[in-house]
């Protein structure tokens, strides 16, 4: 299933896979559930290309500076809001742990994905991927995608 | 000298040497506290369009302080310490809203917006039983009071009677770099808080910091948004606590060669966006100034990278923590096409920011390479030893003058 491919790719380390789960152009962006409720646009992290998706990890793996870290992902069963001219709505909630190299873990995000997805070439890919985090706070950075 | 006296002292008068305990002794930070944050200081503490109506309000701290403030029936704004005059606990309880007085709400004492206590539930008793006694006089009860100042567009509060007037302050050549930037009425394009695991001064430093810009930050050096070897400088404003430092592109820096011929990792010649379109700026301002990043004693950051606006509020947790308030802006003004501008190029700022991101790590690395370093000192030399303006960025004077300004307060 979609989001189980999506978190799995990104808690292996296989970020370069990231990209190719969104249409181009399509809208990627990380933000916070006040923010989203008020309606002010600004993301942590806004991407409306896969080639700004793919610059993402390349800025990760080449230019960067972040303590080695990695995440896993624990999502929730999507729930269908609807579909219409070919375009599924979903909503699924996801937590993130964050582990550090020194192996201390934190609870890094919590939240859901507002998801518009659609089929194309044989399989289900995101038009916009909306990561709603429940809150506005991030501890230290951001780094990897959620 | 004993162990402990090394530990308060400051290696003599030079502004190029700082001892690391100063950013781990409790005892200095509570000082820090008192003499700076609830001091003859100007602390930024929201937004006048925050503030849009009567009765609007913000919560926010001076300090560890919890404030309210709000916006007055008379329109003026003020601000009061989040702390009811009977037992201590907080009268407003969340972020923002809008109340017609304020009532606590452990025993509904209330007051006006402008924090005089105005009612005491009971107060008579009840059945003619109980109540204050006839001497208590509401007048002399409420929560300390702090005076504001309103400029371009951002409010300041201190709770001290003997902060100068916020021009003088912030000095002419400062307040001219807010009044560039916020020259017309703002619009929130979102907010977000970084929680960062170092002393709140590990962050004011590296804002301040012009030497490190194009060096830590490999997207600043390899896109050429700030680099050492283009034209502009730092301002820092006399009493060494405010800054602005600025950069104008030089039309021979695409050629220069100094960042690859000292084998600098910033200036990355194999790696080129796959799509560059973040970095389509316009020259809004008008000046060709493409970067002015500008910070007011103690707590205040005014980010302009391009056309990524924001304000970054410093809000001490302890000597080993801080929150960094992100407010993200635009201009109310601003067409579709320019908001879009503005959402895109963000992606080079807050904790997940192409840029800041190495900002948000860096403070903690600095906490933890000194732990066991409190009697020894930090060098900051580069540009010499003193805290002027100076036309260059391969200089640590704003972080000199941040030094200047904080032993003045200190007493130290």
């Amino acid at each position: 299933m979609l989001s189980a491919e999506y978190a799995r790719a990104i808690d292996d380390d296989r970020l370069e896979d990231w990209p190719e789960f969104f249409l181009d152009p399509c809208l990627y962006k990380i933000t916070s559930a006040d923010n989203y409720r008020r309606g002010l646009e600004a993301g942590l992290v806004y991407a409306d290309s896969k080639g700004m998706l793919q610059d993402r990890v390349a800025a990760l793996r080449e230019a960067n500076i972040y303590e080695r870290q990695a995440y896993r992902h624990l999502v929730g069963l999507p729930a269908i809001l609807g579909e219409a001219d070919g375009v599924v709505h979903a909503e699924t909630p996801f937590l993130v742990v964050r582990i550090m190299r020194d192996g201390i873990m934190d609870l890094f995000a919590t939240g859901r994905y507002v998801d518009a997805l659609v089929h194309e070439g044989g399989s289900l890919r995101f038009r916009e991927r909306i990561v709603v985090c429940d809150s506005h706070r991030v501890d230290t950075l951001l780094a990897i995608p959620l | 000298m004993t162990e402990s006296d090394r530990r308060h002292d400051w290696p003599g008068a030079t502004l190029a040497r700082v001892p690391y305990w100063v950013y781990q002794d409790e005892a200095n930070y509570q000082a820090e506290l008192r003499r700076i944050f609830e001091g003859p200081v100007w602390n930024y503490v929201c937004l006048e369009s925050d503030l849009e109506r009567p009765g609007d309000y913000r919560t926010t701290f001076v300090g560890e302080m919890p404030v309210i403030v709000v916006r007055g029936e008379d329109r003026a704004v003020h601000a009061f310490e989040n702390r009811c005059a009977h037992r201590g606990a907080l009268i407003a309880l969340d972020d923002c809203g809008t109340a017609k007085h304020f009532q606590c709400v452990y025993h509904a004492w209330s007051y006006d917006l402008q924090g005089n206590l105005i009612g005491v539930a009971f107060e008579k008793g009840a059945h003619g039983r109980g109540g204050m006694p006839e001497s208590f006089c509401k007048a002399e009860h409420g929560p300390r009071k702090l005076r504001t100042a309103i400029l371009c567009g951002l409010v300041f509060a201190s709770l001290s009677a003997d902060a100068p007037p916020i021009e003088q302050y912030l000095g002419a050549e400062v307040q001219g770099r807010i009044a560039r930037v916020l020259r017309k009425p703002v619009r929130v394009l979102g907010r977000f808080t970084q929680a960062l695991p170092n002393n709140w001064k590990l962050y004011v430093e590296n804002v301040k910091d012009t030497y490190h810009a194009s060096l830590l930050h490999a997207f600043f050096g390899t896109f050429r948004i700030t680099r050492l070897t283009q034209g502009g400088g730092v301002l820092v404003s006399p009493d060494g606590g405010h800054h602005a430092s600025y950069t104008i592109d030089r039309p021979d820096d695409a050629l220069s060669t100094e960042y690859r011929e000292q084998g600098l990792r910033s200036e990355n010649q194999g790696y080129r966006l796959a799509d560059p379109s973040l970095l389509d700026s316009v020259d809004e301002f008008g000046d060709g100034i493409q970067l002015q990043i500008l910070t007011v004693f103690p707590n205040f950051v005014l980010q302009q990278i391009q056309n990524c606006l924001a304000v970054r509020q410093i809000v001490p947790k302890g000597p080993r923590a801080m929150e960094l308030h992100w407010t993200y802006l635009g201009f109310a003004d601003d067409t579709a096409e320019m908001r879009r501008r503005r959402l895109k190029q963000a992606n080079l700022v807050g904790p997940a920011g192409y840029v800041s991101m190495e900002d948000g790590c860096v403070g903690g690395f600095v906490q933890r390479g000194a732990a066991a370093a409190s009697t020894e000192v930090s060098v900051v030399n580069m540009g010499g030893d003193g805290a002027e303006s100076q036309e260059t960025r391969a200089t640590e004077a704003s972080v000199r003058g941040f030094w200047k300004a904080y032993r003045r307060y200190m007493g130290q």
